[in-house]
């Protein structure tokens, strides 16, 4: 019988081995999205990563250029999906600098509103995706998706949508808000309040949480500022760069707040540095809910039909949750931008992703590029 | 920040050779921009990255901006004799100016906290093998970005570590964001998501 079934002879035992590369999506969990990662690992120990990008690729800025000024600002909304806000909001600073339009006060304390209320769910929302990659199934999400539903109350009854706002248009927003508006904001501000005490109770100081990030995919400074990463990214790395401190725009200049810096530049510091903004936003909210001026919220010159700009080139920045957004804009007098060019923040934070995951395990790239916190939409645009 | 008018004579002083150009902007309120010849773009990059007064270690947003050739119409007033009289007349001259693919690079100080400084460089000629000195060497936030540049607008960055194409298919032969890009039809057979 031995001689019909031969055994197979076992491989003699050695060390030796080979490199394995894994792909990583594009519909992996960690990945939130479309995108690829090609991780080539000796053992566990990630040896290289190369990301794939362009699943949902379509071409914006294409799209842009052949349609009015006016026609790009829903296209905006679909870029971060989540903060549909800030998006509106970055746009409509670069056509109001492309065409020295002016922005009533009412209309500047709605933006900051709008925005800070968007940072603060982004921040919180990211901190339960980040708990997610680390194996906290689903709590600590739904702890974050069921208090920034309060917020998209809000958006909803101002902007008639809860995620695709819309709101904001060349020289002010669409409309003022409704009535009682200011009261419910800022009883969900008081709420988010309470809630980040609790959240934080029950994150940062976790042990798995603190075992999983603290020293994992260090960022040093001089890279991350090289490398052009920009957001709580890059003041986690410890370099205080806050456009809403260094440009000024709008009427941050009114609003005391702190800018948060991290020391080690590890993925625990960048879930901190998100906390800690986050309660810098809620000092701002309380501030500008209370002294919101009253008056028109759009400038009655401002044109939005058959608006043409004259011939120029203008690039507007704003803070947006996950760095600078930029839009530059190049006008050649027509009814259309002639060029329309979105600097994505989540592209270009992506681009030290192999530096931070390199000697690191497998597991630890889910969870570090779940602390870049990118939005694939605005990734491939 | 020093203004692009005293820069200029600090850059060329500094670097032996180089043709600078300051290109004025139509909307007053926005900076104008640098335009840097080819040869010596990889120079200039770095001494404004390295020079301790301007320090611009920070190169936010890299893009392309597509320049088909132009016909111009100018009106000129030519001095002619007509049946033997000496007359001054109108006459319509075209003039053509050459395409180029153009980069445009927003530069940020974070250390002096100023800017933006807008550098411009720009290709000889529209041609699939157009090329311009990569400036990932100086700051590697231009990496991903002057790869998109690439796939879309079909600039050869010469010393880019890894020019790939980043949004479209590797297959794929054209440049999208030209301006004389023509889509496929819907019922074309070769499109790629019908």
């Amino acid at each position: 019988m031995t001689a019909l079934f031969p055994q197979a002879t076992p491989a003699p035992f050695t060390l030796d081995h080979d490199l394995l590369e894994v792909s990583m999506g594009p519909h992996h969990p960690s990945t939130h999205g479309v995108f690829r990662m090609n991780v080539t690992l000796d053992g566990e120990t990630v040896v290289k990563l190369t990301p794939v990008f362009g699943y949902l690729h379509r071409n914006h800025e294409k799209i842009a250029e052949q349609n009015s000024f006016l026609a790009a600002i829903p296209y905006t909304d679909r870029l971060d999906y989540i903060c549909s806000m800030t998006n509106n909001c970055a746009y409509v600073l670069a056509v109001e600098k492309l065409a020295s339009l002016q922005v009533p006060e009412r209309a500047e304390y709605i933006r900051v509103i709008v925005s800070e209320l968007t940072r603060l769910f982004n921040h919180t929302c990211l901190a339960g995706f980040l708990l997610q990659d680390m194996g906290a199934l689903g709590t600590p999400l739904m702890y974050a998706f069921r208090e920034r539903e309060h917020v998209l109350d809000l958006f909803e009854s101002l902007s008639g949508s809860r995620m695709m706002c819309n709101f904001m248009r060349f020289g002010g927003c669409r409309c003022d808000l409704p009535a009682g508006w200011i009261e419910q904001a800022a009883t969900v501000t008081d709420r988010y309040s309470l809630f980040l005490d609790e959240f934080e109770a029950l994150l940062t100081d976790n042990e798995i949480v603190r075992a999983r990030t603290e020293g994992v995919g260090v960022l040093p400074a001089d890279l991350a500022v090289n490398a052009g990463v920009t957001g709580p990214m890059l003041r986690a790395s410890g370099v205080n760069y806050d456009i809403r401190k260094v440009d000024n725009y709008g009427v941050y200049g009114r609003f005391p707040f702190r800018v948060p810096l991290g020391e080690h530049g590890d993925t625990f510091d960048r879930y901190m540095i998100r906390i800690l903004e986050a309660r810098e936003s809620l000092a701002i909210l309380r501030q500008a809910l209370r002294e919101i001026p009253d008056g028109p919220v759009i400038d009655p010159k401002a044109k939005l039909r058959n608006f043409r700009p004259k011939p120029g080139e203008a690039y507007g920045r704003i803070e947006a949750p996950k760095g600078e957004l930029g839009f530059f804009l190049i006008s050649d007098g027509g009814p259309n931008p002639y060029r329309f060019r979105i600097r994505p923040p989540s592209l270009i934070n992506l681009t030290i992703l192999e530096d931070m995951c390199r000697g690191h395990t497998i597991a630890d790239v889910v969870v570090i590029l779940g602390s870049v916190d990118i939005v694939l939409g605005e990734v491939d645009r | 920040m020093q203004t692009l008018q005293q820069l200029k004579p600090r850059i060329e002083a500094a670097i032996q050779g180089v043709s600078l150009e300051i290109i004025p902007n139509g909307s007053p309120a926005n900076p104008p921009s640098l335009l840097v010849d080819r040869p010596h773009g990889r120079a200039v990059a770095e001494w404004l990255r390295d020079d301790p007064e301007t320090r611009l270690d920070y190169a936010s947003n890299v893009t392309g901006v597509d320049w088909p050739e132009k016909t111009v119409k100018e009106k000129t007033r030519v001095r002619k004799s007509i049946q033997g009289l000496d007359k001054e007349v109108e006459e319509i001259v075209e003039k053509k100016t050459p395409g180029f693919l153009e980069a445009v690079y927003h530069l940020y100080s974070m250390a002096l906290k100023h800017g933006p400084l807008v550098l411009r460089l720009r290709t000889e000629n529209r041609s699939d093998r157009a090329a311009l000195p990569s400036l990932t060497p100086v700051w590697r936030s231009c990496e991903l970005q002057e790869r998109e540049v690439f796939d879309l607008f079909g600039i050869q960055f010469q010393g880019h570590p890894d020019l790939r194409r980043i949004l479209m298919w590797d297959g794929f032969a054209d440049f999208p964001m030209r301006k004389d890009y023509v889509p496929p039809a819907d019922d074309d057979p070769g499109r790629p998501n019908p």
